[in-house]
Formats: structure tokens, C-alpha cells, sequence
């Protein structure tokens, strides 16, 4: 049992708002007690009540803390705790472990917005003059001395809003499901990313190989010309077949017009990591000519910021790919700010590395031909992504086509 | 300036440059547009019914660029003895408006007060007195703890009512008050707390659905004379039967933004 005190002021008899708010800690599995009572003497005096509130978990207790706070429950307001690193890399015992939800740290009687909203993080205080500021810093960039939130008294969590039912996204509940009106839902994309666009910030397009094999390449390729992509986030896999099919037509040997196997096609992979690697990257390739086209080539061309993760099965890797993984994503966390949707299509490895980054507000939609990589997406606590099990090439001709026709 | 309590002293705001450029309520579909010259003409028969019929003292504020919703007067605050309890708007569309209002009412001597930090408060759209006790509703906009800080202000007792479907997502597009005793409301909007309170504690006259949806309650009191959207024949003959006196004015234009008469007027107390 977890415990936590709350305080409910005004004409909380007379609106039953005490009534209330003690059967919504019961229905919803919590218990109460009232530690202090204050009774207004005349119908214009307020009365005050102090209640101890009760649940199984740490979560059911946010959850009713939540839904009782709407009702005027309100915790009394403490500073957090703050301890220093005890050294660069590692968190002071107890450290608060943050979620990718809006959140604010009480200091000095006043709410301060923590910066970098991202989950799994610690949450650093720095001082700029008489100023706190507050943001969420990943566990190997915590410097020795650095002050780190502990516990989470003083910490406020906002959840999501629920969508106004006008939003385009509104009627994709975060589930997964193949029985949706796709049409339709790329239409949302669409407009979704028209807002985001109208709003100043980034789309990001996080990538699978399956883009290329599918001959979806051309369509993605379209889009970014379009200048309807910020930031392109991928690993190997998809770079490597992208120019693969633009230095040989094929994509794993495969030729992509016939769909038959070329005649040593296998090495097709190979031979394309190898031209880049002695040009000396994707850039300096598109710059000499070697490669002229391809959703790489409209990347440079476009000045698409991209950001290529290796993994330990690449085959190079080219030389683009960043091959330490922190510092893969220290660039992407770089780029995933001022973010406003991401658009996740056939990786479940970038996806949920991007999703890690993202803040919950970010419209997330993942689109996959397997449900499980949309599931493992929410399941790592990506719980704003909206799943579409559907093939990527019906999904980025759609998109193409509905981004272009206006 | 004179601050004598009159129920008869309105603010309106002309339509001038009225439109929806926004959808902040279920009401509001950026593809069904308001005609504006329709709603004008609309605007001015309320004009003309409260200042000629009622004869009512309007008053007008200029409507800002970029501020289409400031025709509804409603969600400026709550007036009470030359204090204005000013809003703070849930939605960034409508926040625009508040430093305007605040300026008409600085001018005119009225001592402006702002919510507490994080509160949000829509004024006589979310609080509308039945005699002393202030009905205030919350949860779509106004936040209930807007109203602990109206009542400590106003020294009066406030009841708290939930407002539960965002198509009522005002107090005063669901409920008003004929008198201390007498409330007329759409109980569908409220749950059932809010019910509970509001049976427990008024005479209740009950709209239907039918009418609610064409803004049956966002209705103007002004003594035994009510001016009510046109499109609710039931209410109507409800209220002549106890005897008010009933002016009803077309309101089509304003209902695509989600407001009628009463949100276009605010009480000058």
C-alpha cells in the first residue's frame, strides 16, 4: 500500500464534492481516511478537509491522485529533494526516474517546467543566475556534483490531454488494429503533419529496410523531395539497399523492376557499402555524381538532417553509420527536438529507440505489416503511438499520393 | 462611475469581425463557416430586443483582430459590486482576448482581479447566480478549483457542478436561473452529483435533449423577461405559462461557433 495526503477546500458539502471524490477513490480501488475536518460555520464559509488516500501501487495511486486532483483534491505543494551525482555516469541513490509526460519540479514555492521531456532519465537542476532550470538528463550524461532529483515529492506529472474530438488523431485510440479504414487514416497523417508543418515543428521519419524491398523507395523518395520530411532516422539496412538500388536496381539482389534474382545479386549489397566507403560517405557520393538517386540522395540534396544507427549485424557498415550506440542516440536526441509528429514505418528497432526520445505529446504513428513491433513500441512506454499493421507500400503510396495531389 | 447592481446593465461585443477560424468545442467544424453578414443581422435583433424591448442598458466593447470569439461577452469574468473576477481562458485560441476585456474594464473604474497561477476560469460562462448562491460549473473549462478562489473573493456560497458532455461545455449553454428558487437546465449535461445538487436545492424545470441541443438554457434572465434562442417552442410555452414573457432571436450563426444570447451578453454588476 502506498499513501499520500491530499486537501479539498470550498463548498465541498453543499456540491458534494467530498462525496465524490471519497467514491472515486473507492470504485477506484483506493481507500481513504480523513485526517482533519474543518466544517464552514455559515453557508458562505468554506469548509476544508485533509484525506489520506490509500492504493495497491504507486501507478493506481497517480491514477486516482489524478482523477480526484480534476475534483479539487489537491497534494500540498513540497520543494523536491535534491542530491548530487555521485559521479559522472551514475544517479544519487533514489533517484526520480522520469516518464515522457509534461512535468514540472516544485522549487522554491513555484513551478518550474523540466526541459527535455524524455522517459528514463534523471532530472537535473542547474542554476542560470537567480533562475532554476530543469531538465531530463540520460544517465551517462550526469556529471559528478550535478543536482539530481530524488523521490518524487515536489515532482507533478500532466498527462496527456485527451484529444479534442475535431483532432484528426481523435479517433485512433492508442491500439493496435488491422480492422481500420487505412484511407483514412493516412488522410490524419496527412493532416496531422499539414499542422505540424503550420506549427513550425519537425516531422521525423523513422525507416526499415522493407521501405526498399517492397519498392516503396521511389514513394518515400517523392515525399522527401516534397520537403515534407525534417529528419530521417534509419540504420544500415535501409541506406545500404537504398543505394544498392540506385547503383544496381535491386535491393538484396532482387531486381526491383522484374523482381527476379540477378546474376550474383547477393553481392549487390556489398559492392554498394564499398563504392560509398571509397568516396568517403553518402554525401561526398551524391556530390561526385556516384549516386543520383535514391531516398539518401534526396536527403543530401534536400538537406534532410539524417541520422544512421549501426547494429551489430551490419554488414560495413557504410560510413555514415554511427557505430556507437549512445552516441547514436545522443544524435538523435538531438534532433527529436521541437519534434511535432514521427512517422515510424517497418523498423521496430528505430522505433523504439526513437520512441524512448520522444515526449508522450509527439503524435507518433507506426506502421508495420506485424503488429508485434507496434505493440513492443507501446509496451516500452511509447503509449501515445497509434499502430497501422499494414503493408509499408500501401502506406507511403497513399501518403505520397495524398501529400502531393495538394 | 456608477456601480449600482442592476440586472439590466449588459456588455455585447458587435460581430465585426466574428468567424471560426478555430474548433475548440464539438460545435465548432472549420467546414461548416458561419455566414457573417447573416450573423450580424442576427447580432442586432438581440441588440434590438434587449435595448428596445427589454430596454436594457448595453454597452459595447470593440472586437479585436484575431479574436473571433470576443462577441461572447459571457467569458470575460464575473461582475460583481465594480469587481471584475477576470477569465483565464482553458484554450490559447480565446486567451488572446482577456488583455481587451481588461482593458474596457480598467477604463470604465472596474478593479480587475486574475485567477490564481494554473487556474482556469471562464467567467459568467461557467457561474451564474440563482439568488445569493453562485451555480459554477467546471471540468470542460473552468477548473473547480476557480471556484474556492470566487467564492473567498465574493464572500458567497458557490456549488460545484460537473459538467460531463462537451457539447454543454459551458455552464451557461445547460443551466440558468429564473429566480432563487427556479432553475431551468438540461440534465444531461451535469453527472449525477451534480444532479443531486441541483434537484436538493432549486425547483428544476427540465429541457429536453431536442431543445438543450439548440441552446434552449443559453438564455438572458432580465427580471420576469427572458430572451431565448428561437427553435425551443416546449421552453417557451413552459416559461409563458408561469407567467414570463418570452422574445426569441435566431441564433443559427452563433450556434455553429457553440453560443447563443446568453453567451453574447455579460451582466454589468
Amino acid at each position: 500500500m502506498v499513501e499520500e495526503s491530499v486537501r479539498l477546500d470550498g463548498h465541498i458539502i453543499d456540491s458534494l464534492t467530498l462525496s465524490k471524490v471519497m467514491d472515486l477513490i473507492l470504485t477506484h480501488g483506493g481507500t481513504y481516511e480523513i485526517t482533519n475536518f474543518q466544517i464552514g460555520r455559515t453557508k458562505t464559509d468554506a469548509s476544508h478537509a485533509e484525506i489520506s488516500v490509500r492504493a495497491p501501487s504507486q501507478d493506481d495511486l497517480e491514477s486516482i491522485l489524478h482523477l480526484i486532483g480534476q475534483h479539487g483534491a489537491v497534494r500540498p505543494a513540497h520543494d523536491v529533494e535534491m542530491l548530487p551525482a555521485p559521479a559522472d555516469g551514475v544517479f544519487p541513490e533514489g533517484f526520480y526516474s522520469t516518464t515522457n509526460l509534461e512535468t514540472a519540479i516544485r522549487l522554491s514555492d513555484r513551478w518550474v517546467p523540466v526541459e527535455r521531456t524524455e522517459m528514463d532519465c534523471g532530472i537535473v537542476v542547474r542554476q542560470d543566475g537567480a533562475e532554476s532550470l530543469a531538465s531530463c538528463v540520460p544517465l551517462h550524461r550526469v556529471k559528478q556534483r550535478d543536482q539530481v532529483v530524488v523521490g518524487d515529492r515536489g515532482v507533478r506529472v500532466t498527462p496527456v490531454p485527451r484529444r479534442d474530438p475535431s483532432d484528426v488523431f481523435s479517433f485512433m485510440g492508442s491500439e493496435v488494429s488491422s480492422e481500420r479504414p487505412k484511407e483514412l487514416i493516412v488522410a490524419a497523417t496527412v493532416q496531422a503533419m499539414r499542422e505540424v508543418r503550420a506549427t513550425g515543428r519537425k516531422i521525423v521519419f523513422v525507416g526499415g529496410p522493407a521501405i526498399v524491398h517492397t519498392g516503396a523507395g521511389p514513394q518515400l523518395e517523392a515525399i522527401i523531395h516534397r520537403g515534407w520530411i525534417d529528419v530521417l532516422f534509419a540504420g544500415n539496412a535501409l541506406a545500404t539497399h537504398d543505394i544498392e538500388r540506385a547503383l544496381y536496381g535491386t535491393s538484396l539482389g532482387v531486381d526491383l523492376e522484374t523482381g527476379a534474382p540477378a546474376a550474383h545479386g547477393h553481392e549487390h549489397h556489398l559492392r554498394a557499402i564499398n563504392a560509398i566507403r571509397a568516396v568517403g560517405g553518402i554525401r561526398p557520393a551524391v556530390e561526385s555524381g556516384l549516386l543520383s538517386s535514391g531516398i539518401m540522395h534526396a536527403c543530401v540534396v534536400k538537406g534532410v538532417d539524417f541520422v544512421l544507427a549501426g547494429s551489430i549485424r551490419d554488414d560495413g557498415p557504410l560510413p555514415d553509420v554511427i557505430t556507437d550506440s549512445v552516441e547514436a542516440q545522443d544524435a538523435m536526441r538531438e534532433r527529436v527536438r521541437d519534434a511535432g509528429i514521427a512517422i515510424m514505418v517497418a523498423t521496430t528497432l528505430h522505433s523504439v529507440a526513437t520512441g524512448n526520445l520522444l515526449p508522450a505529446s509527439v503524435r507518433t504513428i507506426c506502421v508495420d505489416s506485424d503488429a508485434d513491433s507496434v505493440i513492443k513500441l507501446m509496451d516500452r512506454g511509447t503509449h501515445q503511438a497509434f499502430g497501422l499493421v499494414t503493408d509499408c507500400e500501401f502506406f507511403l503510396k497513399e501518403l505520397a499520393g495524398k501529400l502531393g495531389t495538394t | 462611475m456608477d456601480f449600482a447592481v442592476s440586472t439590466h446593465r449588459l456588455l455585447m461585443c458587435a460581430p465585426d469581425k466574428y468567424g471560426l477560424l478555430y474548433e475548440i468545442n464539438p460545435w465548432m467544424k472549420l467546414e461548416v463557416q458561419p455566414d457573417v453578414a447573416l450573423a450580424a443581422t442576427q447580432w442586432q435583433e438581440l441588440h434590438r430586443v434587449l435595448t428596445q424591448e427589454v430596454q436594457a442598458e448595453v454597452q459595447l466593447v470593440d472586437q479585436a483582430d484575431g479574436a473571433p470569439d470576443m462577441v461572447f461577452t459571457a467569458n470575460a469574468g464575473l461582475l460583481s459590486q465594480g469587481r471584475v473576477l477576470l477569465s483565464r481562458f482553458r484554450h490559447p485560441q480565446r486567451q488572446v482576448e482577456v488583455p481587451y476585456f481588461r482593458k474596457w474594464f480598467e477604463e470604465r473604474g472596474y478593479d480587475c482581479l486574475e485567477p490564481p497561477e494554473e487556474v482556469y476560469f471562464e467567467g459568467e460562462g461557467d457561474a451564474l447566480f440563482a439568488g445569493e448562491i453562485l451555480l459554477a460549473g467546471y471540468l470542460k473549462r473552468s477548473d473547480i478549483r476557480a471556484h474556492q478562489w470566487v467564492a473567498a473573493e465574493l464572500g458567497v456560497q458557490v456549488l460545484s457542478l460537473e459538467l460531463t458532455d462537451s457539447r454543454w461545455y459551458h455552464l451557461d449553454t445547460a443551466l440558468f436561473a429564473l429566480s432563487p428558487n427556479l432553475i431551468v437546465c438540461y440534465p444531461g449535461a451535469f453527472d449525477e452529483y451534480a444532479r443531486l445538487v441541483l434537484e436538493g436545492n432549486f425547483e428544476t424545470i427540465k429541457v429536453e435533449e431536442e431543445e438543450a441541443l439548440q441552446f434552449a438554457c443559453n438564455s438572458v434572465v432580465l427580471g420576469d423577461t427572458i430572451v431565448m434562442p428561437a427553435g425551443c417552442p416546449k421552453l417557451k410555452s413552459e416559461l409563458e405559462s408561469r407567467d414570463k414573457t418570452v422574445y426569441t432571436v435566431e441564433m443559427s450563426e452563433f450556434l455553429k461557433c457553440g453560443g447563443a444570447c446568453k453567451c453574447l451578453t455579460l451582466f454589468l454588476r
